[in-house]
């Protein structure tokens, strides 16, 4: 029993960072349905951000709980003004391209931003202080959970959260759901779409850095090629739990994480991946637009 | 047009340069022959061919061209002191471009050449594919680079020796060394790669085949995942007192952080993918008393050290891969012809067997099976934020 809530802890922690990140791309793809790919790299740039800042930090001799928050708050600002310089360069200019077009131009950006960190920073694994504080109170548990991981999941939650009241309760949310709706009728009835679509970014951006601050912190180390993977699996778990519906992106990053640990758990962690795209695969045959997608027509 | 017209005379010169080089190689050939002849008749002093074999064009000519200059540099050094039982060493490089089929060539012109002693192969393919000529024609050969376990270790070839370690043998002394740290139960971990994983089974085999120790965990991890929880947790429930890893630094550090943060403080050992700084910078405190096999540092020596300055000297630039390694080869196989007295297949193996050498990597013999004694891996522990030789 206890292997198995050590386990299902674990999954959870790493299908929160997937979610924080899958939320990105589910809210991107529902609003102007592009796969922004240069999302998982939004996502590397806010662990550097957040790596640069809590060195500065460090050094002024900031305690740690205080770096912790300041090195989020700069990565946020920065992955956002990151997300919104994507949009408005890579994407912007071509709003009325055939859709493969924006695509491409995003596969195209995250190749740029990889090697533009890489060239910038360094192609080595570099070491992340371990931000997160030791509670004492976790001490009991510590097997199963650790202080960090308690840390990511409530941070998750909180967010998942807060975004969900947003889109549901603010005038902004209102405007996002319904341009996501329908663009054009959004544009008539006066809504500045564009500034919405640039908040999406922003807000999705913001998502990702919060993500790879904290992972970054659990597991002690970083480099430029981070966001790819992260990225990857962070799109299945969006596509898996139904592209451009947000619960479902939560939903589907938390039951791609929960299944990778079992998979390791109790199969063997040669086959995390198998099981994981296995899950995908089924689950798309079954439900075409993922667990919780709504069917829609195709728009050609 | 007339950048075209240019072209054309350039390779017009080029060509006719190259027409020039080659009909002078000729006539220093002719001259060579004359000046046989001449001195014929005052007894020419003794030949002692050593055959060098190995990639000296095409791609993996990097890895085989340090050989020949270190054969030469040898050549050189015994010649000066009077050449090896009054006979004069005389280099002879044969390509085989690490191809298995001109391997055999290769072994078939030394052999119809009457060459007793071959300084090679460089790729263990090729190596493989040669060595049975060689077996028919006696002749005694020495690889500084074929890395290829069965070599040596299959026994077919008692004509066959080395100066490197093979393979498995990083795996065998970490095994060795994980007994003698008193461990019954251990958990391998490796990258799936190539690298990782062979050398994580060759570990398992070993481990399979000793009764002292057991293995109740062989598994890969994939290399850049967002983390190694799961198998942390893996690894302490199996119930292992220590853990092999086989792979690189960033999983290992990853690894060794979720161990030692989750209060499990078994040792850790790993390969020499692991024994570079990068690991213990990342992982930081949680890197410390790590063990970590890796290549025998011989830098010391000051054999190699005056081999080195040798071929700088020589050749104006550091040497390349393997080139230790030749070098003991070259002044193994000749000191064994010394002491055999002479090129007789039996006394010559005998002598490789049984008479130590000084050479830059070590003082040296060669086991039953023809692997070189004392030379490849030590195992290292980081202390203090440094990697430090367990003796």
């Amino acid at each position: 029993m206890e292997y198995f809530l050590e386990l299902f802890m674990g999954g959870l922690t790493r299908g929160s960072i997937y979610a924080l990140i899958a939320l990105g791309y589910t809210m991107v793809y529902g609003i102007i349905e592009l796969i922004n790919f240069a999302h998982g790299e939004i996502y590397m740039i806010g662990a550097f951000t957040g790596l640069i800042v809590a060195g500065l930090l460090t050094m002024l001799g900031f305690p740690t709980s205080a770096i912790l928050v300041i090195a989020i708050v700069c990565a946020i600002v920065w992955a956002a003004a990151y997300g919104l310089t994507i949009e408005k360069m890579a994407y912007r200019p071509l709003r009325s391209a055939p859709r493969l077009s924006p695509l491409i131009s995003a596969i195209g950006m995250s190749i740029f931003l990889q090697n533009y960190v890489m060239i910038a920073q360094t192609s080595d694994f570099l070491p992340f202080p371990e931000l997160i504080p030791h509670f004492d109170f976790m001490d009991k548990v510590g097997s199963i959970m650790s202080s960090a991981e308690l840390v990511i999941i409530l941070a998750t939650v909180a967010s998942c959260v807060g975004l969900t009241l947003f889109i549901k309760f603010t005038k902004l949310g209102k405007a996002m759901r319904a341009t996501a709706q329908n663009r054009k009728m959004a544009m008539l009835v006066g809504i500045n779409v564009d500034m919405v679509i640039s908040a999406t970014f922003v807000i999705g951006s913001s998502l990702a850095a919060v993500g790879g601050v904290l992972i970054a912190s659990h597991i002690g180390q970083i480099n430029y090629y981070i966001g790819f993977i992260a990225g990857i699996k962070a799109f299945t778990a969006a596509v898996l739990g139904g592209i451009g519906s947000l619960p479902g992106a939560m939903l589907g990053g938390l039951v791609l994480g929960l299944t990778e640990a079992f998979a390791t758990g109790y199969v063997s962690s040669d086959y995390e991946d198998v099981f994981a795209f296995l899950l995908l695969v089924l689950i798309l045959i079954f439900r075409p637009s993922g667990i919780m997608g709504k069917e829609k027509t195709q728009k050609v | 047009m007339r950048v075209k017209l240019s072209l054309i005379a350039l390779c017009l010169v080029m060509a006719a340069m190259l027409a020039a080089c080659g009909g002078e190689a000729k006539q220093d050939e002719k001259n060579d022959k004359k000046a046989d002849v001449e001195t014929g008749e005052v007894a020419a002093p003794a030949k002692l061919v050593l055959g060098v074999a190995g990639a000296h064009s095409g791609d993996l000519a990097s890895y085989g061209l340090p050989t020949v200059n270190a054969a030469k540099l040898v050549a050189d050094k015994l010649n000066a002191d009077g050449g090896v039982n009054g006979a004069m060493v005389e280099v002879m490089p044969q390509d085989d471009q690490c191809k298995p089929e001109l391997a055999t060539n290769v072994a078939t012109k030394l052999l119809s050449d009457d060459v007793k002693v071959v300084l090679g192969h460089i790729c263990s393919g090729a190596t493989k594919a040669a060595l049975p000529i060689y077996l028919s024609g006696k002749i005694v050969v020495m690889s500084p680079s074929a890395t290829n376990p069965p070599l040596t270790q299959s026994g077919e070839y008692p004509n066959f020796f080395r100066t490197i370690a093979p393979d498995d043998a990083q795996a065998a002394l970490e095994v060795s060394f994980a007994k003698s740290l008193g461990l019954k139960k251990v958990a391998i971990i490796h990258d799936k790669g190539d690298y990782g994983k062979g050398f994580a089974s060759f570990c398992k085999q070993f481990i399979d085949a000793d009764p002292a120790i057991e293995q109740v965990l062989f598994e890969g991890v994939t290399p850049g995942a967002v983390d190694y929880s799961a198998v942390v947790q893996k690894i302490k429930s199996s119930g292992a007192e220590g853990v092999i890893f086989g792979g690189y630094h960033p999983e290992a550090s990853k690894i060794v952080t979720g161990l030692r943060k989750k209060g499990m403080d078994m040792p850790f050992m790993s390969d020499d993918g692991v024994k570079d700084d990068t690991f213990i910078k990342v992982a930081g405190k949680y890197a410390e008393g790590v063990y970590a096999t890796g290549p025998m540092d011989f830098s010391n020596n000051p054999l190699y050290q005056e081999a080195v300055a040798a071929h700088k000297a020589k050749f104006g630039t550091d040497p390349g891969p393997f080139f230790p390694e030749a070098y003991s080869a070259a002044l193994a196989l000749l000191n064994a012809v010394k002491v055999a007295g002479g090129t007789d297949y039996d006394k010559m193996i005998d002598a490789l067997h049984t008479s130590y050498v000084e050479t830059p990597v070590g003082k040296i013999k060669f086991d039953a099976k023809g692997d070189a004694e004392g030379v490849g891996f030590s195992v290292y522990q980081v202390k203090d934020g440094k990697y430090v030789e367990v003796k």
